[in-house]
C-alpha cells in the first residue's frame, strides 16, 4: 500500500539469547501507519514494543519480513522519521538550543539560521527562557520539550515515540501530552507511538494496537478510536466513550499483561532468559 | 560523625591552612635550631627562605624556573595530543583494539622513568629528553581516559545523533570527542602534575638547567639548604599549575552536573 507512512509485513526480530540459542522478540508483525494517523502501541513491558520502533527507525533490521516507509523498503536509517526516546537522549555537552539545532547542522544548515529556527521551536515548547541551560540543569519535562524540538525542527513525515513520558508525573505528562497533540494538528504527520499505559493511548490515538506478551509478541487486536478532537486528555478520561473503549480494550489485553507479568516472575526466578 | 555546619570553609579555612604551615615550619625551625635534628642534614628552615628569596631577588632562578615550565608544558601538551588521537583511533577500530591491547598493557605497566637514560642518548641533554620522559608519563593516562570515555558514551545518546542525521565525522565531532574530552579534563590534574614529574626528574638524572639541576647541583655539594629551597619552588609550582588547572575546568566543563549546584539567595 503505498498511501501508508509505515508498514511492516511479517516483520520478526529475534535476537541472540544471553546463555546460547536464540531469542524471538516479536514475530510476523503485519501493521500499517497511514499518513496523517497517530497511532498507539501498547503491550506488557518487555513484550517487544521498542524493538519494533527500532525496526521502523532503521536503527535495528528485522530478522525477516519487511518494513516500508511511504511503499519504499528501508534501507538503513529511517530518513523520515523523527525519533524520542523513552531514555535521555540530550548531549548533554549541549546547551539545550545546541541540542535542538544539531539536527540542522548535520544536514549542513548555516549555524546561524540553524540558531534562528531553534529559538522559534523552544518558544513554541515554551522553553525560550532556559536556552542556555545544560541538560542536567533542566527538569525531567524540560527535557522532553526539548528533545521534541530536537526532534520537530526536522519536520519529520513520521514521528516515532518510545514511551517518551513514562518518566514523567502525572500533571507534566498530561500537559505534555496536550501539547504534542497541539503540535500534531498544525500538521498531521504520521505518529507512531509507543506506551505501556492503556489511557494515554486512548487519549491520544486514532487507533490503539494491542501487543501480545512476548516472546514471538504480534499484535492480537486494533480498536478505532472515535473520540472527537481537538481533545482534552484530562476531561476525555471521564467520558463515557472512553470508558466503554477504555473496558474494552482492557479486556483484550489484560490476559497478556498478567501473561507477561508471569513470565517476567518465572525469569526473575530461574535468573536466565527464556530460549526457544 | 562531623557536622558539616562546623566545618571551617572560605577565608577561615585559609587562615587555619596557613597556621598549619606556620607551626610546620616553627616545628622544623626548632628541632634543627636545638639541633634535636643535625641540621647538616635537615637544613635551616630561615637560610632556605633566604635562598629563596635570593633567587627571586637575583633573578637567578628564572632561566631554571623557566626552562622546566616549558618542558612541563610542551610534555603535557604532546602528551595529551597523541593520548587523545590514540585513544580515538582505538576506540573506534575494534581490529586496532584488539591488536594493540598486550602492547599498550604492557608499555603502562613499564617503569618509564628508566627511560630516561635512554632519552638522554636519543635527545641529548637539553629539554628534548625531558620532554620525551614526559610525554610518556601523559600520554597513558590521556589514552585510557578517552578510550574509557567514546566507551561511555550513551547507545541512546549515539542512536538519538544518528536519527538526527550524523554522519561519522560529526558523530566524532558532536558525540565522541566532547565525551572523551569530559573524562580528559577530569585527569588533567594527574595529567599536568605527571608532566611536571617527567621534566623534574629527566632533570634530576642529566641536564644543564632546570630546577631539577639546581637540586642535583646543591646536592653534590652538600649544600641541604637549597636542595629543601629547590624543593619548595617546585611544590609551589605544581601548586600553582593545580589551581591553574582548576579554572581550565571550571569553564570547560560547565555542562556536567556539579555537587554545588544550589544558589544560596
Ligand atoms: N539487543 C538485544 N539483545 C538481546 N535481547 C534483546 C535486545 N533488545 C531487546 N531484547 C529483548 O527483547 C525483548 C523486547 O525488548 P523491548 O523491545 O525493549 O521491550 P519493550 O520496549 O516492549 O519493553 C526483551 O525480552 C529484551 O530482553
Ligand atoms: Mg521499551
Amino acid at each position: 500500500m503505498s498511501d501508508c507512512a509505515l508498514s511492516f509485513a511479517a516483520v520478526s526480530a529475534a535476537f541472540a539469547a544471553p546463555g546460547g540459542g536464540r531469542y524471538t522478540a516479536v514475530a510476523g508483525v503485519d501493521l500499517d501507519v497511514a499518513q496523517g494517523e497517530f497511532v498507539c502501541v501498547v503491550g506488557p513491558t518487555g513484550c517487544g514494543k521498542s524493538t519494533l520502533l527500532n525496526m521502523a527507525a532503521g536503527l535495528l533490521q528485522p530478522s525477516a519480513g519487511q518494513v516500508r516507509v511511504f511503499g519504499q523498503p528501508l534501507d538503513g536509517l529511517n530518513r523520515h522519521a523523527g525519533y524520542m526516546f523513552q531514555a535521555d537522549s540530550l548531549m548533554p555537552w549541549k546547551s539545550a538550543i545546541d541540542n535542538v539545532m544539531a539536527g540542522l547542522i548535520f544536514r549542513g544548515t548555516s549555524p546561524v539560521e540553524a540558531r534562528e529556527q531553534a529559538r522559534y521551536w523552544l518558544q513554541r515548547v515554551g522553553l525560550a527562557q532556559h536556552a542556555d541551560r545544560y541538560p542536567h540543569q533542566l527538569s525531567g519535562g524540560m527535557k522532553k520539550r526539548v528533545a521534541l524540538a530536537q526532534m520537530l525542527i526536522l519536520d519529520p513525515r513520521i514521528i516515532l515515540m518510545d514511551e517518551p513520558f513514562s518518566a514523567l508525573d502525572i500533571q507534566t505528562r498530561q500537559l505534555m501530552e496536550n501539547e504534542l497533540l497541539d503540535l500534531w494538528s498544525a500538521d498531521r504527520k504520521s505518529v507512531l507511538f509507543i506506551t505501556h499505559d492503556l489511557e494515554e493511548a486512548i487519549a491520544l490515538s486514532d487507533r490503539v494496537v494491542v501487543l501480545s506478551a512476548g516472546p514471538a509478541s504480534h499484535p492480537i487486536g486494533e480498536f478505532a478510536i472515535g473520540l472527537p478532537r481537538p481533545r482534552d486528555v484530562a476531561e476525555i478520561r471521564l467520558t463515557p466513550h472512553f470508558v466503554e473503549l477504555h473496558g474494552r480494550i482492557w479486556g483484550a489485553m489484560k490476559e497478556e499483561v498478567l501473561k507477561g507479568y508471569a513470565q517476567s516472575q518465572g525469569m526473575a526466578r530461574a535468573s536466565g532468559g527464556r530460549h526457544e | 560523625m562531623n557536622d558539616s555546619h562546623t566545618v571551617p570553609s572560605g577565608l577561615r579555612l585559609r587562615v587555619y591552612q596557613l597556621l598549619v604551615l606556620l607551626a610546620l615550619f616553627g616545628l622544623w625551625w626548632g628541632l634543627t635550631a636545638s639541633a634535636i635534628l643535625p641540621p647538616f642534614f635537615f637544613g635551616e628552615p630561615l637560610r632556605v627562605l633566604v635562598r629563596i628569596g635570593e633567587w627571586f631577588a637575583s633573578g637567578d632562578i628564572y632561566p631554571h624556573l623557566g626552562v622546566t615550565l616549558i618542558e612541563t608544558v610542551l610534555a603535557f601538551a604532546f602528551g595529551t595530543g597523541l593520548g587523545l588521537a590514540v585513544g580515538l583511533w582505538l576506540a573506534l577500530s575494534p581490529t586496532a583494539a584488539v591488536l594493540a591491547d598486550p602492547y599498550i598493557k604492557a608499555a603502562n605497566a613499564m617503569p618509564r622513568v628508566i627511560l630516561a637514560p635512554i632519552f638522554a642518548v636519543w635527545f641529548g641533554l637539553g629539554i628534548g629528553s625531558k620532554v620525551a620522559l614526559g610525554i610518556t608519563l601523559v600520554f597513558f593516562i590521556v589514552f585510557f581516559n578517552v578510550y574509557q570515555g567514546i566507551r561511555e558514551v550513551s547507545p541512546v545518546v549515539l542512536a538519538n545523533a544518528r536519527m538526527l542525521g550524523a554522519g561519522r565525522r560529526q558523530l566524532l565531532r558532536h558525540v565522541y570527542l566532547p565525551s572523551a574530552m569530559s573524562w580528559v579534563f577530569s585527569s588533567l590534574h594527574t595529567s599536568v602534575g605527571m608532566a611536571f614529574v617527567g621534566a623534574v626528574v629527566g632533570e634530576y638524572l642529566g641536564s644543564a638547567k632546570g630546577v631539577g639541576y639546581l637540586i642535583l647541583q646543591a646536592e653534590g655539594s652538600f649544600d641541604i639548604n637549597t636542595v629543601f629551597a629547590g624543593i619548595l619552588v617546585l611544590t609551589a609550582c605544581a601548586l600553582l599549575l593545580d589551581g591553574l588547572v582548576s579554572q581550565v575546568e571550571r569553564r570547560l566543563l560547565a555542562w556536567q552536573p556539579g555537587q554545588g549546584n544550589t544558589e544560596k539567595i
